[in-house]
């Protein structure tokens, strides 16, 4: 009996597993499928991925196998795991660092020249996997440039940035790309939007933790925004700005106040603060949760008080889109984003404004499939303090929000900076 | 519409695939109704440029999708989604007799797809185009691995597919031009199976002792692959065109030593001296080069070499004795071997013999030789160096385009699934049919 079985295990076929695209850009949806299974039986699916800073990222879906041995993500039920449901990303989205990690982590690439290489691996069963051995697995990449996309490092005395530029004769529609109060050089959003046909700049304003630096000045912005106008392979008049937490302080200033900025088509901002100095008094509204985390939207409820705080949106005069998550724990975006719809209603703007608030979203709303980021490390600029800030959100609804908020925002800049150009009057 | 920019989007998804993969190109917000030509540029290894185009209309919204409308002339036409692939040509004033052969398989080939105004056959390179985008074409997917091997005296290039394995095996070979080729086994390691390529014309031992390689040299590369930790000892199959299929066949039937799960021959035959191997097999078709004929343009035309298939058993492999499931892929307009009479040929001793059951046979009008991975392509003719001569020549391979550039897709496609049933099944599918006996 136990030869029979012998035999039996020499000749069972071994499972045949295909991710495709096996490339793909970091927005596109792939495919997961496993075959040559034993029928109706449990399986895991486990996703790996370790990271540029040393951390392993794992994300995994109990699945059963129908009749004929298949399993496909796309089309089956996860039993549970870090998703359950229907999920065709949810090997992706649900990422987090594996048991006994550092805290605090998110996943942001920095080197975006090269992919993000993700292995998918099938395991026996339900049953913690750590220990087995797979019994089979794929590397799958995942890109922010796409194929011909050229990356330019800006840094001279004047300004500090990458400039991404896609392929092909140009010109194109350009947009400034601003991060928030972490600082530093984030390039992937940059990459990714060149990837869809924009010259893109990404611009570094301040150094992780040096936030008191003097670039922080108007004239940086403008120069940064005419650089990137006056680009060889830029329309000049389609050229747009995506923003996020304190990125966005900057945004609205400059499409306010900037002479030199009439004609732009202002996109995406996660969260919004009506403020022109940051103002270290107020941080005493700061609050922490039941993990020490540090909550701090209340600042910016108080900051929302004070008139003179507020960068007058009513002298907006192109198309500006918000996207804020209702549980930003951050920032209180949803507030800030109903003084600025009130002000610009006063003001007869309201056409031009385009609101999405998210359900259960937090405040870093990423480029889709990003993996979600509850709480995070934040180095504190006043005091050098290492802080882990909470930032809300419930890992599902905010996948959800990335993917859809992502496709709501290149529709919004491919309306505005490729197609026909609105009538802003009617 | 701003008149000063067009704003022409171009869209190839996926932008990095597999060679064998389809993508969808799509062009938007052009005029409605406006000419337009899509573009299609590589440039090889070797510095040659190839290119091909097709002429379309955009629709009431302004879009073009390859996948969907019709070409209206150009390098192909009609409804082609891969056409801009498989109908590249050489640009005018490129040598004669090019043939597009990946020679580095760890970088991909990069083709740039542009979109042009109006309706263009030449002067490409004297305007602008409207937009343009560039696209990897890969023969390996991320993952697989690339292992020269040169232990046991082998001239040989491993591809292991991603994962822990193991994996079935396969045994790659190509035909009278020798060399090392790697593409065709790397992709078949993209899709799970261990491939070897394996160099036997112009390897390590022929260079340095001037002998062909006896039957021993093949069942040194079977035995390489039985006993790798990664590959599945039981589960090995070999793939081969041309020259590659005349060692299949003698092997599959009369090797000891070979014990094949299947085997896929390509535009090859069964006829050779049962008397010896190989350097017999050379000598053999050497002797038969009276043969050969010469077309108009006094190109190399070899298929009459093995004909008429004789009835002598002394000179071809008794295909009846086959104990294993064989595709056989051929050409109906194969002018460099009598391919298509070698497959009728064999059926026929299949079917006397009772084993037939184990014959896919492909045969596919229109086409030539050279039966690639899909979507590379076309080669009629092409300057080939032929290994005992050691001279350069034009020689016929046959084919015609379209038909012949169908026939490689449908022909990889049932190729695969074929290599799948029977690396991959659960039971041996020999076994199972002899159960109806």
């Amino acid at each position: 009996m136990l030869q029979g079985l012998i035999k039996i295990s020499h000749i069972s076929p071994p499972p045949i597993l295909s991710v495709r695209p096996s490339r793909a850009l970091v927005d596109e949806a792939f495919e997961v499928l496993v075959e040559n299974l034993a029928p109706v039986s449990p399986f895991t699916l486990r996703s790996l991925h370790h990271s540029e800073d040393g951390d392993d990222w794992e994300a995994y879906g109990h699945y059963f196998s129908d009749h004929s041995g298949r399993v496909s993500v796309s089309e089956d039920l996860s039993f549970g795991g870090t998703y359950s449901g229907m999920e065709p990303m949810g090997l992706i989205w649900s990422m987090r660092p594996v048991p006994g990690s550092r805290t605090g982590l998110r996943l942001r690439k920095k080197d975006v020249t090269t992919p993000m290489l993700i292995t998918v691996s099938l395991y026996n069963g339900h049953e913690d996997f750590r220990g087995n051995s797979p019994l089979v697995s794929m590397v799958t990449e995942r890109w922010y440039m796409g194929p011909g996309i050229q990356r330019i490092e800006i840094s001279d005395e004047e300004l500090r940035g990458g400039l991404f530029v896609p392929p092909g004769p140009g010109p194109f529609p350009g947009i400034l790309d601003l991060w928030g109060g972490g600082g530093g050089l984030l390039e992937y959003r940059s990459a990714l939007l060149a990837s869809r046909g924009y010259v893109c700049l990404a611009l570094e304003y301040f150094k992780t933790g040096q936030m008191k630096s003097t670039d922080m000045s108007f004239e940086y912005f403008e120069k940064a925004y005419r650089v990137l106008k006056d680009h060889p392979q830029v329309i000049p008049d389609r050229v747009g700005i995506i923003s996020l937490c304190l990125g966005t302080i900057v945004t609205l200033s400059l499409v306010a106040e900037s002479s030199d900025i009439t004609h732009s088509q202002v996109g995406r901002w996660e969260r919004w603060e009506h403020w022109e100095r940051l103002s270290f008094s107020m941080f005493n509204k700061i609050r922490v949760d039941e993990n020490n985390h540090q909550i701090w939207r209340d600042v910016g409820l108080a900051l929302l008080k004070e008139p003179s705080m507020k960068v007058d949106v009513a002298k907006i005069n192109c198309p500006l889109m918000l996207v804020n998550g209702c549980d930003d724990q951050n920032w209180c975006s949803v507030e800030t984003a109903d003084d600025i719809s009130k002000t610009m209603d006063a003001a007869g703007k309201g056409h031009l404004l385009t609101r999405l608030d998210y359900p259960d979203t937090g405040h870093l709303i990423e480029p889709p499939f990003s993996p979600h980021c509850v709480a995070g490390n934040f180095m504190v600029y006043s005091s050098n303090e290492k802080v882990i800030q909470r930032y809300g959100g419930k890992t599902k609804p905010h996948s959800d929000a990335q993917d859809d908020s992502w496709r709501k925002i290149l529709s919004f800049l491919r309306r505005h900076l490729y197609s026909e150009r609105a009538k802003l009057s009617t | 519409m701003d008149e000063k920019h067009s704003c022409v989007t171009l869209s190839v998804q996926p932008s990095r695939g597999l060679v064998d993969e389809k993508f969808v190109i799509l062009v938007q917000n052009s005029f409605p109704s406006s000419l337009l030509t899509i573009y299609a540029h590589h440039q090889c290894e070797d510095g040659n440029s190839w290119h091909a185009f097709a002429h379309y209309t955009s629709d009431a919204a302004g879009a073009v999708n390859v996948s969907e409308d019709c070409s209206m002339g150009g390098t192909y036409s009609g409804v082609e989604a891969m056409g801009l692939l498989w109908s590249l040509k050489p640009v005018p004033g490129s040598k004669p007799g090019l043939r597009m052969r990946k020679k580095n398989v760890q970088a991909p080939m990069v083709v740039t797809i542009s979109v042009y105004s109006s309706h263009l056959t030449e002067g490409f390179g004297d305007q602008v185009p409207l937009a343009g985008v560039e696209v990897e074409r890969w023969y390996m997917a991320p993952g697989v691995r690339r292992i020269p091997v040169t232990e046991d005296g082998l001239t040989a290039t491993l591809f292991l597919p991603s994962g822990p394995g193991p994996f079935p095996g396969l045994l790659d070979l190509w035909g009278g031009g020798g060399q090392l080729v790697e593409y065709r086994a790397a992709l078949l390691a993209s899709h799970g199976i261990a491939s070897m390529a394996l160099d036997y014309l112009t390897c390590k031992y022929t260079m340095e002792t001037g002998k062909i390689v006896e039957q021993d040299y093949f069942e040194m590369a079977y035995k390489f692959l039985q006993k790798h930790p990664k590959v599945l000892g039981s589960r090995i199959a070999m793939l081969g065109l041309s020259l590659g299929t005349s060692v299949i066949l003698k092997m599959a039937v009369h090797s000891q030593i070979m014990k094949l799960r299947c085997a896929v021959c390509v535009s090859g035959s069964h006829v050779q001296p049962m008397d010896g191997f190989l350097k017999e097999m050379l000598d053999y078709f050497s002797k038969n080069c009276g043969n050969t004929r010469f077309t108009k343009d006094n190109e190399v035309v070899w298929r009459d070499l093995l004909l008429p298939i004789p009835i002598d058993l002394s000179l071809k492999v008794d295909v009846g004795k086959l104990q294993c499931p064989l595709m056989l892929i051929v050409g109906e307009d194969d002018q460099n071997w009598c391919a298509y009479e070698s497959a009728m040929d064999m059926k026929g001793m299949m079917e006397r013999a009772g084993n037939s059951h184990l014959l896919t046979l492909l045969s596919y009008p229109n086409a030539g030789h050279l039966m690639e991975p899909p979507y590379m392509p076309h080669a009629r003719v092409s300057l080939f160096r032929d290994m005992q001569s050691r001279q350069k020549m034009m020689v016929l391979w046959g084919g015609q385009t379209l038909e012949h550039s169908r026939a490689q897709e449908d022909a990889w496609r049932k190729l695969l699934v074929f290599l799948r049933k029977n690396l991959y099944s659960g039971v041996k599918s020999g076994s199972s049919s002899l159960s109806n006996l």
